[in-house]
């Protein structure tokens, strides 16, 4: 049997070029590009090492999201994974991160029904969007198989039973061994993505797409109307006022009139 | 929603070693005022876990941080953080004493757990918030004071819990409620709320819970634990930071930082642009990706102040930027700014710092 990997991905704005309306106070998503999410590209790399050096190793990348997510199943095709799955339907708008990690499951055991057991979940520790980094360890959840999150490095014995993972935490390092199946979440430090390539690119590319029909969903237990936690505003903060100008004519004059200054205001 | 009554605040009590996390000691400041305004009658309760000794020892410090009664799940299956152990341990805490709120510090073990405990419980979670309310007037005052929303147009009670977190960078805020389940669960950015003094004559009341942890629960196995080099003081807790970026120029930039760091009693950080060049080990970084820091003062030599960095550094007391250029971003931010070339302002500083600090 093969060894099953899935790869979970997001399509996101890219978030340099995200501007903000400043009437509306809204996100202007209008001509930026989307992009696959950083995180999730060193989730398919490390996906793709496994496969470089295992024979039998077969990579599904998971998306929901807008039609236009497809772009980060190709992406990931061209990388060198072999299918893609787009969850997509109108009914999963302002979905939270309880049901997206509801929907992702569902489809993963889809998909394992048809087509087998799954050895391992990779995802990308968080979204530049949401910023949340909670979908990784609900979908571990919904699963019921062990998480790992912040990795760092990552090794699988011979046998692929076995994984060994450090995690990059605040000060230190964590070394934590465990079985598959598990999920696993990325950093960027686990690994250095590589570019598509060109006969990937020419070649045939299997991709799925899925509604909620087709996944056994309610429409009432997705969505805003399915979610726990419902986004009552969302606005930019007032820009900052900005600080004083420190004068001078020289660098000797402004340090001594900030120095001045920072003492008068008892900062130092 | 059940029939359950839901009642008191709840913070997880993170410990490492037996410490307390500061970010613990920050939510157990912010929940002695939220408790307050929570409808009906409440208490400010910690839940901790972790082998006998540590559970102790940080039970203590939690009830000297403010909390009035502490659930522990003691046993020595809980000495390493694990998702599983402290999953099973927290969760059985919750569904046998059912709080309304229970916020968790977002720090890695904070961001790890609490998701796995809201997909267990099937609740909402708001992840790495930065202000939370109750009173519907303390949130309007806020969203007219620092925002760009217009609150006449929202229906707001006095009941929910108002979370709200930066979004895309810190470009956008959202606010979040959890109507429809009960506990209400956040994530808090650790060095944005206040922590209290330390009270270590303050008394609280402890609640021993069972959770039945089992070796076979916990499936991931920690091996050990190695310290990083070169990130001796955390940035996360420094009191004065002298970060430097671009506008250095060369990696031996950071040796003119790093004096007067030591001059001052600071410690060095970066800017993304550096590490990208190569000149300085990427634990130092500060930023969203890197280490959020909320230090008394901020000095920024040669960093113009990309989104990603300023939302490390919008929590700083003060901020002094060094730029050449008087229209970059972060002049925007700073409390202080100067235009002009951090190689003859910063020596400067140096030789003179000492004249007019306060003695």
């Amino acid at each position: 049997m093969a060894f099953n990997i899935i790869v979970c991905a997001k399509q996101v704005p890219d978030s340099d070029l995200v501007r903000i309306d400043p009437k509306t106070g809204s996100i202007i998503r209008k001509g930026v590009p989307g992009v696959l999410n950083a995180d999730d590209a060193n989730a398919l790399e490390e996906a793709l090492k496994i496969k470089d050096k295992h024979d039998d190793v077969y990579i599904t990348v998971v998306t929901m999201g807008p039609p236009q997510a497809e772009e980060v199943l190709f992406e990931a095709i061209a990388k060198g994974a072999d299918e893609g799955i787009l969850i997509n339907d109108i009914a999963l708008a302002s979905s939270d991160t309880f049901v997206t990690s509801t929907v992702l499951k569902t489809a993963i055991e889809k998909w394992a029904a048809d087509n087998g057991e799954i050895s391992l979940v990779f995802a990308g520790r968080e979204a530049t969007d949401g910023d949340t980094a909670q979908v990784g360890p609900q979908l571990a959840e919904r699963l019921d198989i062990p998480q790992v999150t912040y990795a760092s490095s990552f090794e699988i014995s011979e046998d692929m039973k076995t994984v060994t993972i450090s995690r990059k935490l605040e000060g230190y390092h964590e070394e934590v061994e465990v079985n598959t199946p598990c999920l696993v979440t990325a950093i960027k430090d686990l690994n250095q993505p590589r570019y598509p390539h060109m006969h990937n690119v020419f070649a045939p590319m299997k991709i799925t797409s899925w509604n909620i029909e087709d996944l056994g969903l309610d429409a009432d237990s997705v969505g805003l109307a399915g979610s726990p936690s419902v986004v009552i505003s969302s606005f930019p903060l007032k820009k900052g006022k900005g600080g004083m100008f420190v004068e001078g004519e020289s660098g000797a004059e402004q340090a001594a009139n900030l120095l001045a200054a920072l003492k008068d205001k008892r900062i130092i | 929603m059940t029939d359950k009554t839901y009642r008191d605040l709840w913070v997880f009590a993170e410990q490492n070693d037996g410490v307390l996390a500061p970010a613990s000691a920050q939510l157990l400041g912010e929940g002695t005022r939220l408790v307050k305004d929570m409808d009906g009658d409440n208490t400010l309760c910690a839940v901790v876990a972790g082998n006998e000794e540590d559970s102790r020892q940080a039970a203590a410090d939690a009830i000297a941080y403010g909390a009035k009664k502490v659930y522990v799940i003691a046993d020595e299956n809980l000495t390493n953080y694990t998702t599983d152990g402290y999953t099973k341990a927290v969760c059985a805490a919750i569904t046998e004493y059912n709080p309304d709120i229970v916020l968790y510090g977002a720090t890695p073990q904070g961001r790890d757990l609490a998701p796995r405990i809201a997909a267990r419980l099937g609740l909402g979670l708001t992840a790495d918030c930065t202000r939370l309310d109750i009173k519907a007037d303390d949130y309007i005052a806020y969203a007219q004071a620092e925002t760009m929303l217009d609150p006449s147009t929202l229906d707001l009670d006095d009941v929910l819990l108002k979370q709200t977190k930066p979004s895309f960078g810190g470009k956008l805020m959202a606010t979040m409620v959890c109507p429809k389940t009960k506990p209400q669960m956040a994530t808090v950015r650790p060095g944005v709320m206040d922590s209290l003094q330390k009270d270590p004559a303050a008394t609280g009341e402890i609640v021993a819970v069972n959770a039945g942890i089992t070796a076979e629960d916990i499936r991931v196995t920690v091996k050990g634990k190695t310290v990083d080099a070169a990130d001796g003081v955390a940035l996360a807790d420094a009191e004065i930071i002298v970060a430097g970026g671009r506008g250095l120029g060369d990696a031996s930039g950071f040796e003119l930082l790093q004096k007067l760091a030591d001059k001052i009693g600071g410690v060095v950080a970066t800017s993304g642009a550096p590490i990208d060049a190569g000149w300085i080990d990427e634990s130092l970084m500060i930023g969203q990706t890197g280490t959020i820091v909320r230090p008394r003062i901020y000095i920024a030599c040669g960093i113009s102040g990309s989104i990603q960095h300023l939302a490390g550094i919008e929590n700083s007391e003060t901020i002094i930027a060094i730029n050449t250029d008087k229209d970059v971003p972060i002049f925007e931010i700073a409390d202080y700014c100067i235009v002009g070339d951090l190689y003859e302002v910063v020596p400067e500083l140096i030789e003179h710092w000492d004249e007019y600090i306060t003695k």
